[in-house]
């Protein structure tokens, strides 16, 4: 099955239903930007390999 | 009218306690400056003079009394507009909690830097609900470096890098999510530090991102910060990311200077994407303390990128309500990260948790080998106010979220550190240095700021721009 492309407005078309949120264009142009930004940046957090066992830090003590 | 409001809060404690000046003295020349420079450097949003006055008539009547005075007697302080206030709505910047009922308690931090004799004398400006790194505010207008009223403050915590910088106040409270005390700190020529994670209560303040929101301190000099750091420490129940600590104070220690201690610079990721004042900046302080050694945090892009990451989920999550009903009552640059934020896969930000814990343990590791991390703390000097997008290493990028590019990947795994002012000859304007150290080590941080201080290769003037 071949995965389609990132489109940040597919994303946001598929969101705001769910938020129950409406965006005017001005808005949508700048969360498309912001979206971009995160989708670019999430792929160094989801490429990088860990175990299943690691644990998260939610609550985080140093 | 003496200028004794000018000097260090411990300067001013002493001046309390002696009898040279009195706390009434020091509120009144305080609310004189801060009435004729706040409307250039737009650093407060509230003023509390009543209970100020009142303070102060307390600590006079004590000392007339032969009682004993707190280190901070009489030396005046502010806080960010997040802490709450009695009396006060605790608006976070924001144009939607100032509808909200006045604190009916102080945020205990305040609490506790009072009960050491600091006086309370108002509240600060701030970005909007902490997601900024200018120091702009849509509602509360722009608070202004005072260095140079053309130039940014920096933020989030801007009113307090403003206030502090431009001696309207010797001490001023903050949180550093991602950089928010650092960044301004840096901008307006001050010390800020961010402690370790969990060490300070949050309880009483509003939040922004609970996995990575601290609280923390700015002042002129290294003496001041500890203090009131010292001041502050503390158990509360109240706050649950707070961590089972003992009091641990640094005060005692400043003076032991950096003999024995292993420094180096950080290398890789802290040394590509700025202006070569940052990195002459680093450089200045890494030779005065001899730290020729470069070491490297593995993976600092990813940690940053986990960190942006959590704070837009945790962000969006926070005001997805509010922005369902409310979103133009926003700064609109907040707004539609925060808008972006309520989108994200959770996927994303569990991997980045797990991501936060594999940092932490390779932090740990190098802190085997080294005591003292230096590293950049902002990639330039102050933009110009109203500034959208730089060029850093030939990209053009935006301002308000990459101020914090080398904030950003330390306070995600919590560490302490202090932000210190490196002036340069013939610049207007400064830039600070992190001085990072393994957690609950503050002290140390704080030692090394100490002898950078002492010896003038870090150092915090008042600034005159708006005077």
């Amino acid at each position: 099955m071949k995965v389609e492309e990132f489109s940040a407005d597919a994303w946001i078309d598929a969101s705001l239903p769910l938020l129950e949120m409406k965006l005017t264009s001005e808005s949508r142009a700048v969360v498309k930007l912001h979206l971009e930004t995160a989708e670019k940046l999430s792929r160094l957090v989801r490429e990088f390999e860990l175990e299943d066992e690691a644990e998260p830090a939610p609550v985080y003590t140093p | 009218m003496t200028q004794a409001h000018l000097q260090s809060a411990l300067q001013i404690a002493s001046g309390v306690k002696s009898g040279e000046t009195s706390a009434r003295e020091i509120v009144e020349a305080t609310y004189k400056r801060i009435a004729d420079l706040n409307p250039k450097l737009g650093a407060f949003t509230s003023v509390t003079t009543e209970r100020a006055l009142a303070r102060a008539a307390a600590i006079d009547a004590a000392r007339r009394l032969g009682e004993p005075l707190g280190p901070l007697a009489g030396a005046p302080f502010a806080v960010k507009n997040l802490f709450d206030v009695k009396g006060l709505p605790t608006r976070a910047g924001s144009k939607i909690n100032r509808e909200h009922a006045p604190a009916t308690a102080d945020q205990p931090l305040i609490e506790r830097l009072e009960a050491a004799g600091a006086i309370l004398v108002g509240a600060l400006n701030m970005g909007e609900y902490a997601y900024d790194f200018t120091g702009e505010n849509a509602h509360d207008g722009a608070s202004r470096n005072p260095h140079d009223l053309g130039h940014m403050s920096g933020g989030s915590s801007g009113g307090s890098g403003s206030a502090v910088g431009g001696g309207l106040v010797a001490l001023a409270l903050g949180s550093d999510t991602n950089g928010s005390i650092r960044v301004p700190a840096s901008l307006c020529g001050i010390f800020g530090l961010k402690p370790t994670y969990g060490r300070l209560t949050r309880a009483g303040s509003f939040p922004f991102v609970s996995s990575l929101d601290h609280l923390g301190p700015f002042a002129r000099s290294v003496a001041d910060l500890a203090a009131a750091y010292d001041a502050m420490q503390g158990p509360d129940p109240d706050d649950p990311a707070q961590a089972p600590r003992p009091v641990e104070p640094t005060f005692a220690s400043l003076e032991t200077g950096v003999t024995g201690l292993r420094i180096a610079r950080l290398g890789g990721y802290f040394t590509r994407g700025a202006e070569p004042a940052a990195f002459e900046a680093v450089e200045r302080v890494a030779s005065a303390l001899k730290a020729e050694r470069v070491v490297e945090l593995p993976e600092v892009a990813r940690a940053r990128a986990a960190a942006y990451l959590i704070t837009m989920v945790e962000g969006g999550a926070l005001h997805v309500d509010r922005l369902r009903e409310r979103a133009m009552d926003y700064d609109p640059d907040v707004r539609d990260r925060l808008i972006a934020g309520a989108m994200l896969p959770g996927a994303w930000v569990v991997k980045a948790q797990k991501l936060r814990r594999w940092f932490r343990a390779r932090a740990l590791e190098l802190f085997g080998q080294v005591d003292v991390l230096i590293a950049p703390a902002t990639p330039c000097r102050a933009p110009r106010s109203g500034q959208k997008t730089f060029v850093l290493d030939g990209q053009e990028m935006l301002v308000r979220p990459n101020l914090g590019v080398f904030t950003q990947p330390i306070s995600f795994i919590g560490l302490p550190v202090v932000a210190a002012p490196v002036w340069t000859q013939g610049e207007s304007l400064p830039i600070g240095v992190q001085i990072i150290t393994a957690p609950w080590r503050e002290d140390l941080a704080l030692r090394v700021a100490r002898a950078l201080e002492r010896e003038g290769i870090v150092s915090a003037p008042i600034g005159t721009a708006a005077s």
